[in-house]
């Protein structure tokens, strides 16, 4: 029997600034995690995802990456995603410190 | 030092034209992501986590004051105030724009810089050793045949789509400082009966499947190297893996070939092609050489400096780590740690580049070296200069001692940056680097040098630390592997792997355990890590990093 379906978010980076946004469910990109679209069915997965490859001109390498939805909404189970919404460990740069001025 | 001439510049300004123009029909639409990634991949543009990232060739690692001075300043008006220098003696800006890096090829340019080729399935930067034209242990300069090389390479017809990368480096010294047995190709200069020449060795590399190179020439004249390295990269096209990507690299065509059926390739391809190079490569490289000069050294008093030494305990400190043999009488070669405890390994700030570039051009007959150990080097410094020199460092942070010690760390960006990375890699090495400043044992353990990779590509080189450490990703959480007795010298080893590996928090005792076995281990002092490792073996190692981490848990 195949795996089942688990949530996922759509990410990419900015085809300009190349930081990584999300897709949200008004068909936009944001900047923040918890406001990105959950999806939970996988044909609406694939097809959203199609939809999201074809914005050649905003944004470059989209994928589906799995999430858990907690409190504050989705939460990346891994933790590759976990440092692409928070910015490198070594200095206070990306989004930790673009968020921190919102 | 080599300066562009006519072609050279018009060629750098040309690329950047289309690229420019490239960049502007990606934006408008014009160009998909598949079509302008192999452009931006020809141009040294990457896509990271976070970021586009720009790598710069540094070629043979060499640049003077006004191109460190560039580099500063793309590092404050396009990034964020630093630079990283890589293992490849490039360096890497981590967070440019993508309409901006135009701008940036464009203020390169201005100093005779590129990024061509510092990327994709090319001839990449070619390097060298740092302490080329410096060495007291050196035959020759190995930079004018790098940069010969560099020329031939760049936008060569026939090696523009190679099966995969294709990395050289070169030494001019018996003693390897530039890991060419790593390397695809790695060329020594030798001597003999008078006549100059090169050794030539194929199949090195690291990554997932490491080899050591072997020696497919003893001896290659200077009027046929071009054409025997012509002939080696040649042969490796056309028999090159072009279905698997990971059994694309020459190490694998050499390893299923066999190094005699390569040579033999090579050789009737050389007799075919030697014809063509009519001898205007070896006018190019006379008039190469003469540009790698060496500078009018000085012959004065180094009283100062011994004064110093004898009387200032932390400049006699630095002195004894970070100064090498000049050949010169009087001269010193200075290396500056880009080390300095709990910060990035290779990373300096726009402010600590210019005065670097301050430096070299007051002190150092304006040349600077980038290592692939990510340090930086004065390669030429009359020895009264040094106190002077040591007391400038100091202010800026650069001044640390540790050039061959355990927080001397080779670290790939890792996961905080890398796209490929499988675990992270700077934060192990600021913390290895912490703790043995906590601890004081750092001269104590004497030299040691660790090498840390975030994926298996093995950028961090560990398969020839002293200490490898291996940064994966196991069932979705950070796991370190650990290889023991690697050696990146003349008598490169690929180190020994230890066993299972440990997490993000066990990693750093994992490290301590090691080094207090070696502690226990050696014979006096004197006996360095490598040399206790060679004389013991893996196994005391083991019982040092599983027996003793089960009798802690236990207790």
């Amino acid at each position: 029997m195949a795996r089942a379906f688990t949530p996922k978010v759509i990410t990419a980076n900015d085809l300009i600034e190349g930081d990584v946004v999300y897709l949200t469910a008004e068909d936009c990109w944001t900047r923040t995690l918890s406001e990105a679209e959950v999806l939970i069915d996988e044909a609406v997965a694939q097809e959203r995802l199609l939809m999201a490859e074809a914005q050649t001109e905003t944004v470059v390498g989209v994928y589906l990456f799995d999430v858990v939805v907690g409190e504050n909404g989705p939460e990346p189970t891994h933790f590759r995603e976990d440092f692409r919404r928070t910015g490198p460990s070594n200095y206070h740069h990306g989004k930790q410190a673009e968020q921190a001025h919102v | 030092m080599y300066n562009y001439n006519e072609f050279d510049a018009a060629f750098v300004a040309e690329r950047n034209r289309q690229f420019r123009a490239q960049v502007e029909r990606r934006v408008a639409g014009n160009l998909t992501e598949d079509e302008f990634k192999p452009l931006r991949l020809m141009n040294g543009v990457y896509l990271q986590l976070h970021a586009y990232m720009l790598r710069v060739a540094i070629p043979y690692g060499t640049l003077n004051s006004a191109q460190m001075r560039q580099l500063a300043l793309l590092a404050e008006k396009w990034d964020k105030g630093y630079g990283h220098f890589t293992t490849r003696q490039n360096i890497q800006y981590n967070w440019p724009k993508l309409n901006d890096i135009p701008d940036m090829l464009d203020a390169l340019a201005g100093v005779n810089m590129h990024a061509i080729q510092t990327s994709g399935n090319t001839i990449r930067n070619v390097t060298a050793d740092h302490f080329a034209g410096a060495a007291a242990d050196e035959v020759a300069d190995p930079r004018p045949v790098a940069e010969l090389l560099r020329q031939w390479s760049t936008d060569h017809p026939e090696f523009q789509f190679l099966p995969r990368k294709f990395k050289i480096a070169v030494t001019g010294a018996e003693n390897d400082r530039a890991v060419i047995k790593a390397h695809d190709i790695g060329i020594q200069v030798v001597e003999r009966d008078d006549e100059i020449g090169y050794r030539i060795l194929v199949g090195g590399g690291l990554g997932r499947t490491p080899m050591i190179g072997k020696v497919i020439n003893e001896f290659v004249s200077e009027a046929d190297l071009l054409p025997y390295v012509e002939a080696v990269v040649s042969v490796w096209n056309l028999l090159g893996r072009r279905d698997n990507k990971y059994k694309a690299r020459i190490k694998i065509t050499v390893h299923e070939h066999g190094i005699d059926e390569i040579r033999a390739r090579v050789e009737e391809r050389f007799a075919r092609i030697r014809p063509a190079f009519t001898g205007i490569d070896q006018a190019l490289f006379a008039d190469i050489k003469a540009a790698f000069a060496t500078p009018d050294f000085r012959n004065e008093s180094t009283a100062i400096f011994e004064t110093a030494y004898k009387t200032d305990p932390i400049f006699r400190s630095w002195g004894d780590t970070n100064l090498a043999d000049h050949h010169a009488p009087g001269y010193a070669i200075v290396q500056i740690s880009l080390k300095a405890h709990g910060k990035t390994p290779g990373d300096a700030t726009a402010e600590q580049m210019r005065a670097m570039a301050d430096l070299a051009e007051k002190y150092g007959h304006n040349e600077l070296r980038i290592s692939h150990e990510q340090n930086v080097i004065l390669p030429h410094v009359h020895k009264s200069d040094l106190p002077a020199i040591h007391s400038e460092l100091k202010k800026h942070g650069l001044a640390t001692a540790n050039i061959g010690l355990i927080s001397d760390i080779i670290a790939c960006p890792g996961m905080d940056y890398c796209a490929l990375a499988t675990a992270r890699s700077i934060p192990v090495a600021q913390q290895i680097a912490t703790r043995f400043e906590e601890l004081k044992l750092e001269n104590e353990i004497g030299e040691l040098k660790i090498k840390i990779s975030g994926c298996i590509n093995a950028c961090g080189h560990h398969h020839v630390g002293h200490i490898g450490i291996l940064g994966l990703d196991r069932a979705g959480v950070e796991n370190y592997q650990i290889t023991l007795g690697g050696d990146a010298t003349q008598d490169a080893v690929i180190g020994d792997r230890t066993g299972p590996g440990f997490a993000y928090d066990e990693i750093i005792p994992a490290i301590e355990r090691i080094v207090h076995a070696y502690l226990d281990l050696r014979e006096g002092s004197e006996e360095t890590f490598l040399q206790t490792y060679q004389r013991v073996g893996l196994a005391p190692f083991k019982t040092a990093l599983y027996e003793e981490a089960k009798a802690y848990a236990a207790e």
